[in-house]
């Protein structure tokens, strides 16, 4: 039996001008051997959580720059209940103060990587979390 | 939150989506879940109409089947969407970039859209695309648009799945050879020339009309060639009409029934093919086949001596 093809949604919320980060991880990804399904810049939380459940992916993981990420996560995680699909984990990267990450934490974002985060950290990171 | 295939099933014909993305999954990861689910739902399907798009990479099939699905919303029609994207050779991962083009009708209730990675198949579908089709059939959609991947000259197989095929062109792309080539051009049941803005469109539409002229019109169809343009919705409601024409057209004729026929047999075919690569795997581990090749490869044996040795080891299964 081979292994489980992981599909991972790499969204960007938000007002965020540039994706480069996104792309590098979602080309990371790729050659981890993971299905990537990538949405691009300026997507609504209801469009991100509209996306992981018509793709049923393994995992969330959200990019912002902006500096609205205690807003946005918030709303994605809020969406995701109400859709009834808040077992389907979220994690994160892009510019976040260490000070905002306990209360991500608390709201249930799983992980947020920061800049210059190892690309072979995220893979191994999202195989451990997704291996439930 | 683990339902049972059967909850998911129930689930996803009353429309759940959560369901739906959940069962298509399933059909992916292993054909035994796939002809379950298909027995308890096939009594369902033949109902949704499904357009094929198909074109090089590039051409524009995304926007496109973003600009159909707002023709066919507007007629608050329920639209499945499975657009393709190819799987890497040497990872086993995809990038499904797709949805990037259809952004429009994320958050719209009535549109499902799922990206597939053709995973190791050829052909510009996945092995399980046809049971995917199912899955939105059963869930109701009335419209199912499938994206192939980009296209070279030999993935056809959407054919094999789909009522209305359009084959989308750019200009540009090559001269008249290209079009009289056998392949792609041969499945078309409508012709989009896309990015119609561009030079050398004219040159593009007289050589698709050449090559319509020189094949032979056995049924008696006569096959559109639509100019489209990813900016702009004029091109797009043609092809919408243009789809709406071939769809009565095939009725009329009678020519549905005979394509669903066809179709029939190529989803056993197709099925039949994938069991017995299963049921090789299954006999002949992949140390064995690698034992096999580099035999081959220091011509110690021929590969058909090889295959000689292995048939007796398969007959279990026929």
């Amino acid at each position: 039996m081979p292994e489980r093809k992981l599909r991972i949604l790499i969204a960007k919320p938000g007002l965020d001008g540039h994706d480069r980060g996104a792309k590098v991880v979602a080309r990371a990804l790729r050659d981890a051997g993971m299905e990537v399904i990538y949405t691009g810049l300026r997507q609504t939380p209801e469009s991100i959580v509209e996306t992981a459940i018509q793709e049923d992916v393994d995992a969330i993981g959200l990019s912002i720059l902006s500096g609205a990420h205690n807003h946005l996560f918030k709303k994605v995680i809020e969406l995701l209940n109400n859709e009834g699909a808040n077992d389907i984990p979220i994690f994160g990267g892009g510019i976040v103060p260490e000070e905002d990450i306990p209360y991500l934490k608390h709201i249930g974002v799983k992980k947020i990587f920061g800049p210059g985060t190892n690309t072979e950290d995220i893979v191994a990171y999202i195989k451990e979390m997704t291996n439930k | 939150m683990i339902s049972s295939i059967d909850e998911l099933i129930q689930k996803m014909i009353s429309g759940d989506k959560r369901a739906l993305g959940k069962i298509i999954t399933l059909m992916e990861e292993n054909s035994s879940s796939s002809a379950y689910i298909i027995s308890q739902i096939y009594a369902l399907t033949g109902k949704a109409y499904i357009v094929g798009i198909t074109g090089p990479p590039g051409s524009g099939k995304s926007s496109i089947v973003d600009k159909l699905v707002s023709c066919y919303r507007n007629e608050n029609l329920k639209v499945g969407v499975i657009a393709i994207d190819p799987t890497s050779p040497f990872t086993g991962g995809a990038i499904l970039g797709d949805r990037i083009r259809m952004k429009s009708h994320y958050t719209d209730r009535d549109v499902f859209i799922r990206s597939m990675a053709t995973r190791g198949n050829l052909g510009g579908l996945s092995r399980a695309t046809s049971d995917a089709i199912k899955a939105l059939d059963a869930f109701g959609s009335d419209i199912i648009i499938v994206e192939t991947v980009g296209a070279g000259q030999i993935e056809v197989d959407i054919v094999k799945v789909a009522d209305t095929v359009i084959v989308i062109s750019v200009p540009g792309m090559g001269d008249i050879i290209q079009t009289l080539k056998a392949g792609i051009m041969e499945i078309g049941d409508i012709f989009a020339v896309n990015k119609a803005d561009l030079d050398g469109v004219e040159k593009c539409i007289l050589e698709i009309k050449m090559m319509l002229e020189l094949s032979e019109n056995k049924n008696g169809w006569i096959h559109p060639i639509v100019k489209t343009f990813g900016n702009r919705d004029d091109g797009a409601n043609e092809l919408y009409e243009a789809i709406k024409n071939h769809r009565k057209y095939l009725l009329e004729s009678g020519h549905h029934e005979k394509k669903k026929i066809m179709r029939g047999k190529a989803d056993l075919i197709n099925i039949l093919q994938n069991l017995f690569i299963k049921n090789l795997y299954d006999v002949i581990s992949e140390e064995e086949m690698e034992e096999f090749g580099k035999k081959i490869a220091n011509r110690e044996k021929d590969p058909y001596e090889i295959i000689e040795e292995i048939i007796p080891r398969l007959k279990k299964f026929l």
